[in-house]
């Protein structure tokens, strides 16, 4: 699990653009939207895309982003559960 | 024609122009036939979060229009309008490589929304909050030029209003090389400074943005006053000849009182007959000045002549690596300015002092 998180955080890094945010500096448990990372609705779609390129799952409903993508350790525990490659 | 201040500018080359106190006291020597902007600290301009999302026209085009804002004092403009000849080249290289290589699916939104030609002037307008008449031309070598026209045509109605107007173009890895194929750009490097007598086909290719605040209206930080601008399709170097005369004539203009002419030669064998053909005749006893020879050529980079219109007003002077004759004005109070690309898209303006 641990290995999937620092996996998650460097593809938002690079997914997102992210430039002046280092590995270490997103905890698992910060919250990716609003006052953590400070992620937005256009970076949601980004992760939706992510998640069904790498990692084999489609959302069927884009709503379902929010609970998902609440922190890197929500996200981890739910591609660990849904992934299909 | 109702008149037309420019109140503000500002502009981003490949040589150091975004610094508002220099006027090409430094030159910077390009060696390549293709090469980039000299930047300002764009974080200076561009918060970190919008700033990770904006390719390399777009930082230049928020940066310019914020720079331009501010040297004429206006906060928020009454009307948005830029130009570009390709637009954001470098995100729909990117995305059209995602299409490529990822089959057809997982397509992103944000390749998809930064690489349209008007994703420039929507930036600028989500950054200031402005909600106004927001438009962009996209009209070869005449974008820019097609831009004032609209502007110039909206101060002819309402001449309070203050209206931004910019010119944006970005070298891209891909579809800028595609121009050395269709012999646009010259095949070899060149040392740039060299580039009217390089005596070979195409030019060199470089990126900028220029943005004006224009007005109706004099201000005390008018730069200058935009008589008038006339862009033409295509034409003849006979006919160009006949039009210029035309056009000053309208103005009651004639070529004794102009007295410096800033030209778009670029290093083409195969079109600047257009501009030495003028400069054999009616522009034989007015200064010349020529600048693709330090900041390359792209669609709209005829904007910076305009940027230097205002700032040889501004500073009275012209520096000499501009200077492509012997004639040497007495004073700089009218210049005109001619450009052309490939045969086309040819643009007559005249600035004077105001």
């Amino acid at each position: 699990m641990a290995e999937l998180k620092e996996e998650l955080k460097e593809k938002i890094i690079e997914q997102l653009s992210l430039e002046d945010v280092e590995v270490s500096e997103i905890g698992d448990d910060d919250p990716l939207f609003g006052d953590g990372l400070g992620l937005d609705s256009i970076d949601a779609l980004e992760l939706i895309v992510l998640l069904e390129k790498d990692y084999g799952i489609k959302l069927k409903d884009p709503k379902e982003g929010k609970a998902i993508f609440e922190s890197i350790k929500v996200m981890a525990d739910y591609i660990s559960k849904h992934r299909t490659k | 024609m109702s008149d037309c201040y420019i109140n503000g500018i500002a502009n981003i080359s490949a040589q150091p122009t975004s610094d508002p106190n220099l006027f090409l006291d430094e030159i910077i020597s390009h060696k390549e036939s293709i090469f980039r902007s000299h930047d300002p600290n764009y974080k200076e301009y561009i918060k970190p979060a919008a700033m990770r999302r904006m390719s390399k026209s777009v930082k230049m085009g928020v940066t310019a229009a914020s720079m331009a804002l501010k040297s004429s004092g206006v906060e928020m403009p009454d009307a948005i309008i830029t130009g570009t000849g390709m637009g954001c080249k470098q995100d729909s290289e990117k995305f059209l490589e995602k299409i490529l290589y990822d089959d057809e699916q997982f397509l992103t939104p944000t390749l998809f929304i930064q690489s349209t030609h008007n994703t420039v002037g929507g930036q600028v307008a989500l950054g200031l909050g402005c909600k106004a008449y927001n438009l962009t031309y996209v009209q070869g070598a005449a974008s820019f030029e097609t831009s004032l026209i609209d502007a110039q045509l909206m101060l002819s109605e309402e001449s309070e209003k203050n209206v931004l107007v910019g010119g944006i173009d970005e070298v891209a890895k891909n579809s800028t090389l595609l121009h050395k194929l269709d012999g646009q750009i010259k095949g070899d490097d060149i040392n740039v400074i060299d580039l009217f007598n390089s005596g070979t086909g195409g030019t060199v290719h470089s990126e900028g943005a220029t943005f004006m605040v224009l007005s109706g209206e004099k201000t005390e930080n008018s730069y200058a006053k935009m008589v008038d601008i006339e862009t033409i399709s295509k034409a003849s170097e006979v006919e160009i000849k006949d039009i210029i005369e035309s056009f000053l004539d309208r103005q009651g203009v004639t070529m004794d009182s102009v007295d410096a002419v800033v030209l778009g030669n670029n290093g083409d064998i195969g079109y600047d007959h257009y501009y030495e053909n003028l400069q054999t005749s009616i522009f034989s006893n007015t200064e010349q000045l020529c600048y693709k020879h330090l900041i390359g050529d792209y669609p709209v980079a005829s904007s910076f002549g305009f940027w230097l219109g205002c700032k040889i007003f501004e500073n009275n002077r012209v520096p000499s690596i501009l200077k492509v004759n012997e004639v040497s004005a007495k004073k700089y109070d009218t210049i005109l300015l001619y450009n052309q690309y490939l045969g086309k898209n040819h643009s007559i303006a005249l600035l004077q002092r105001c």
